[in-house]
Formats: C-alpha cells, sequence, structure tokens
C-alpha cells in the first residue's frame, strides 16, 4: 500500500554527508588547501572571481574547494556571501593607464610605447601533456628576470583617439547604476550592459563572440589591446573629500578595435568594444569586447538581427548563476503540473477516439 | 542564525522589498520590478518566494512550505530548514495553524483565512512570455491592457483541440484590469484564487518580480462566453481520505499499469483520515 513519502529531512542530510565524504575524496591522501588552490588553480579561481563578482582570491578559492571543483557551483557560493556584504559607495573609475602591467600585447602595431609584454601565457605553448607535472617535482627554474621598464605604458585606443580615429566614449559623472541592487530593464545603458557582461559566463559570452566572428553580427575587430596587471582601486569617502587607495587588484582588459563606416553625423572612425574582468581572464575580456561592440548596434545605427546583438537576449541569458538554477530546476518536482497535463492529453486522446 | 540577521536579509533590503510588495498590493495583478537579491538557494528554486517570505516574516509568524502540495517533499523542507535556521521562527505542517504559508505549484485545499498570506514562488512572471519573449514589449501591452494576443492563443487551443489546453499556469485577470499568471498551479486551483479572504503575495527572484492579489479581489480565469473555464482533476476519489473534489496525484504501484490516486494536499488528506477513522 502506498504510504505518502516521508523522511525528506532524514534523506537531505544524509544525501549532504555523502557529499561531504566524497569531497573529501580518499583520506590517505592529503587534503587540499585553500591557499594551494588560490596559487596552483589561479586561473579557475580568478574565474570564480570574476562571475562570482567579488574580488576575494582566498574566498573563491574556499569556494572552489567546497564546490568540488564545480566553477558555476564555486561563483554561486560566492555571490551568496556577496550579498550579505554592505555596499558603502563606488570607487573612482579603474585607471588602467597607470596598471602595473603583467601582460602587454597590441595586434594594430608592431611595436608601441611601452612594448609588446607577453607574460604568463598559454599562447605559443605547445599542447603535450607535460608527464613530468605528474610527478611531485622538485622546484622548477623560473623565468629569467629583468628590471621593470620605467617607460609609460598609454593605451592603444588612446592613441588613436588623440588622432580622432577612434571615437571617444560618452562621459558620464553619476554614478553607474548597480545591477545587483537594482533590476536591469530594458534597453539597459552600456555601464549596466558591461556590468552585467562582466559577471557572466565565461562559456556563453565566448560562443557570442564567436558568433559575431562567424558573420551573425560581425564587426570586424582588431585586438588593440590587451593588458593584465595590477591597478589600484581608489574610492572618496564623503568625509574627507578626497580619494585614498583601497589597495591593488589584478585585472585583465581588452579593448578592440572596430571599423564603423561613419553616419550623417558622424564621420568614419574606429569604435571600441571593452572588455574588463577580475584576475587574469584573457578569453572572457576579449569575449566581453565583441559582445559590448555588437550591443552597440542600435546606437551606431547597424541593424541588430543577430543573437549576440540583442540585448534582451544577451543581458538576459548571461549569468549562468541564474542560468543553472532554473535549468536544473526541472529537477525538483512537478508531479502536480504534470497531473493536469496528463488529464489533459487524456482528455484530447478521448475526444479523437470519438471523432475518428 | 549567529552572523545573520532575523530571516537572512538585511533591513533595509527587507524595507526595499516591502516597498515593492505595497505597491503590488495597490496595483493588483501588476508586476513590479523589485532589487531581487542573491540567495544562497538557487534561482528557480524559491529565492522570490523566499525574499518575499522573508521580508513579511515577524518573530510571531508560523510558517508551513509545501511544494506540489506537500510539506515533505525536498525543497519544501529545505526552505521550512532555512528559515527555522535563520529566523528561528515556528513552523507547522498544519494549513489551518500557520500565518504565512508559502507555496510552490499548489493552493492548499481548506480555505484560507484573513489572517493568512499565502506567498507563492514564481518562475515566470509574465502570462505573455510565451507568446511575446520581449519585456520591453510585453511591459508595453500590460500598460494599453493589450492582451488580444492571449485570447487569440486560447481561440487557437479551441479550433485544435476544441478546448482550451493550458492546464497549468493558466492566465488569471486580477481585477478586471492586469492579466496575471497565477504560476504554475493547475488550472483547478485557479478558482481558489478570486476573492480569497487571505493576502495573496507573489515572487519571482530570478525575474526580479513581486506581484500580489489584495484580499477580496477578483480574479477570473480567461475563457469565451461560449467555452466557459472548466478546472482539470483526476477522476477519481483519492485513495486514502476518499476524496472526489481535491486535486489528485497519479501514483504509480507497478510497471503493468497499476496506479492509485492521492490527494496532492497531504495536510488536507491526513485531516481526513483522522476524521474518518475517528468517525469509526
Amino acid at each position: 500500500m502506498y504510504v505518502a513519502t516521508k523522511g525528506g529531512e532524514r534523506a537531505i542530510g544524509a544525501a549532504h554527508a555523502w557529499l561531504d565524504e566524497t569531497r573529501r575524496g580518499d583520506t590517505s591522501l592529503p587534503e587540499i588547501t585553500a591557499a594551494q588552490l588560490a596559487e596552483q588553480l589561479g586561473l579557475a579561481v580568478d574565474r570564480v572571481m570574476a562571475e562570482g563578482s567579488c574580488h576575494d582570491r582566498g574566498l573563491a578559492a574556499l569556494a572552489v574547494k567546497q564546490s568540488k571543483g564545480d566553477l558555476i557551483e564555486a561563483a554561486f557560493l560566492l555571490r551568496a556571501y556577496r550579498t550579505t556584504l554592505p555596499r558603502f559607495g563606488a570607487s573612482l573609475p579603474l585607471d588602467t593607464d597607470r596598471m602595473a602591467i603583467q601582460r602587454r600585447i597590441s595586434a594594430t602595431y608592431k611595436d608601441l610605447p611601452g612594448g609588446q609584454v607577453l607574460g604568463p601565457t598559454f599562447d605559443y605553448t605547445h599542447r603535450l601533456l607535460d608527464f613530468s607535472l605528474a610527478a611531485a617535482g622538485g622546484p622548477r627554474s623560473g623565468p629569467p628576470e629583468a628590471e621593470a621598464s620605467a617607460e609609460a605604458t598609454p593605451r592603444v585606443t588612446e592613441m588613436l583617439a588623440r588622432e580622432g580615429l577612434m571615437q571617444r566614449e560618452a562621459s558620464i559623472e553619476a554614478e553607474p547604476g548597480d545591477l545587483t541592487r537594482e533590476p536591469l530593464s530594458f534597453p539597459a545603458d552600456r555601464p549596466l550592459r558591461l556590468q552585467a557582461l562582466a559577471r557572466g559566463d565565461e562559456g556563453f559570452l565566448l560562443s557570442l563572440g564567436y558568433s559575431t566572428q562567424r558573420g551573425y553580427g560581425g564587426n570586424h575587430p582588431f585586438v588593440g589591446e590587451i593588458r593584465m596587471g595590477e591597478v589600484a582601486v581608489e574610492f572618496t569617502p564623503p568625509e574627507l573629500g578626497f580619494a585614498i587607495d583601497l589597495g591593488d587588484i589584478t585585472v585583465t582588459e581588452c579593448q578592440m578595435v572596430n571599423q564603423f563606416k561613419g553616419s550623417r553625423t558622424e564621420p568614419p572612425q574606429f569604435t571600441r568594444g571593452y572588455g574588463l574582468v577580475f584576475g587574469h581572464g584573457e578569453r572572457k575580456a576579449m569575449s566581453m569586447a565583441l559582445v559590448d561592440r555588437a550591443l552597440r548596434a542600435p546606437e551606431l545605427g547597424e541593424a541588430s538581427d543577430s543573437p549576440a546583438q540583442q540585448q534582451e537576449f544577451v543581458l538576459s541569458h548571461c549569468d549562468n548563476v541564474e542560468a543553472t538554477g532554473f535549468v536544473e530546476h526541472l529537477k525538483l518536482p512537478h508531479y502536480v503540473d504534470f497531473q493536469s497535463e496528463l488529464e489533459s492529453v487524456r482528455t484530447m486522446r478521448a475526444s479523437v477516439e470519438k471523432t475518428s | 542564525m549567529s552572523g545573520y540577521n532575523f530571516a537572512y536579509l538585511d533591513e533595509s533590503t527587507k524595507r526595499m522589498i516591502r516597498r515593492a510588495i505595497l505597491k503590488a498590493v495597490a496595483i493588483p495583478g501588476h508586476q513590479v520590478p523589485f532589487g531581487s537579491r542573491e540567495m544562497p538557494l538557487p534561482y528557480g528554486w524559491g529565492t522570490g518566494g523566499i525574499q518575499v517570505t522573508a521580508a513579511i516574516l515577524g518573530p510571531a509568524d508560523v510558517l508551513k512550505v509545501i511544494d506540489q502540495g506537500s510539506d515533505d517533499t525536498t525543497n519544501a523542507v529545505s526552505i521550512r530548514a532555512f528559515f527555522r535556521r535563520t529566523a528561528g521562527i515556528a513552523t507547522t505542517e498544519s494549513t489551518a495553524e500557520a500565518s504565512i504559508i508559502q507555496t510552490r505549484h499548489r493552493i492548499p485545499e481548506r480555505a484560507l483565512r484573513e489572517d493568512q498570506i499565502l506567498v507563492y514562488q514564481v518562475p515566470i512572471p509574465e502570462p505573455l512570455g510565451r507568446l511575446e519573449p520581449r519585456i520591453a514589449e510585453t511591459r508595453r501591452m500590460h500598460a494599453m491592457a493589450d492582451y488580444g494576443l492571449m485570447h487569440v492563443k486560447l481561440y487557437e487551443d479551441i479550433a485544435r483541440h476544441g478546448h482550451i489546453a493550458t492546464s497549468y499556469s493558466y492566465p488569471v485577470m486580477v481585477n478586471g484590469r492586469y492579466l496575471m499568471s497565477p504560476s504554475p498551479i493547475p488550472a483547478f486551483d485557479n478558482p481558489k484564487m478570486d476573492r480569497m479572504p487571505a493576502l495573496q503575495l507573489f515572487g519571482a527572484g530570478r525575474e526580479k518580480r513581486i506581484y500580489a492579489v489584495p484580499p477580496y479581489t477578483s480574479v477570473k480565469s480567461l475563457d469565451f462566453d461560449d467555452h466557459p473555464f472548466r478546472p482539470i482533476r483526476a477522476p477519481h476519489a483519492c485513495e486514502l481520505c476518499g476524496s472526489r473534489d481535491t486535486y489528485l496525484d497519479e501514483v504509480l504501484t507497478d510497471d503493468v499499469g497499476g496506479r492509485i490516486f492521492v490527494c496532492s494536499d497531504t495536510d488536507f488528506c491526513a485531516e481526513r483520515q483522522a476524521m474518518k477513522e475517528a468517525a469509526e
């Protein structure tokens, strides 16, 4: 005889205990620490920081550990923590012109002030599994050291703008909106769009950016510049009236240079697609820059019929914490609605059988 | 729980949500955007309902949480435990004893009272969403009360199937003005919303919308004069309590077509079973 299902609470407790056990894995192996993750799986930690939109490597590493390496789950953990923090104001805009450069490359010039700095990159590595890493190795030889260049590293887009060839961005004095506090409404302005993209899913933005290259909303992009390094975060407390330095954070910035044929009011010039992410996240910064430029189609009088150019589509679906929640909610019980569908289909079938 | 405010959300967030609720009550059926927070439970798992409940919950409240009509489904258990942990309030499985009932996909069978609040978890607040995915456009349609598209959809159902084929999330008109999604409750439950003495609040966390039906407000399921609204239920009696007028779940008992039907509202069913036993 059927008895109404009971014991949900106990089952949940047991499931979570099992999860804890599988997280730890084989106890004959040493437990991994969050500090090790932050040091040795740094790019995973950076991605969680970016998509969790909370700049704290220690907490992001803890989230990676707690989530067993499920990076979307880790971003979710970090977001749920972030939302409990008080918001005390907006920082001054980051001045990436004054970045302590670790990596800086331009695809539009052979050489330029500040030079091409490769930095720590996978580019040009041959993707051969390095079996020497499988063995616990001793210290490896580090990179050769050199004095940091004292030369300034001006931004490529700024040099183009001085020549009048790069469209200047509208300067906005007002504090930008905060989509974690106020719901997004459409059409969303560019600061809000960039906010959504900066915390958007890397894979989703990568695919959308890729789609623009394959003809779905293309705009002839060149990597004007990618730079990665530390920048100072400054904040002006109202009671002081002048900016104080809160500390340095590592960010990756990508400025895409895109063609623009000009309009009735504007001469032909280059336009910018902009990407900025926490930590070292080049793929994400580039994808973001492509999508940012695609989303500017309406303001530049371009046709906007490709997915990457439609802001409701892009902004409503780029958040992986929202997306994973809603997709995965399908595994919650739906038997009440399914029952009504069953009755509805049975009724329809009965009426078909009657008429045939 | 140490380190967190009563019912998890900080007071300024609760105030923001209460303001959205007040606006929603003032404009029955209208979706009010609100600054939905990231909750420690996933989007799509009741974050809207949880935020509404957190904003209205007081220390003296008694909370009931149901999913599919049952108190013991896993997500209902989880949400109930969340509020026990973060607010330390009393919880109950009894519809009659609860002051706040948070629900997913059902309205309790027992009629609710004026001193109760029903909080719905809402996945997709926009009733026109399946016909027009752009929110900028559906907002315009609501502003103009331009609901022709929905009537055409229902008409096409009738033309194709002979009756309206929507069996849950069946759209309703609230106070004769706003088209509203009742959340994915079975159409069977729609009539319970009409002039309900309890306040009905709807929270959609991921979509960042709150809406409401104040007590004793008219809620009409869309239909046509020659095709009146008909709530559907499985045409059987509950195997456990014998009820013939409640919403039933179909439970498979073997793999050769054996099945029984039982009340989806487990509290209502248990009460009826107890009454039956007492009478015997």
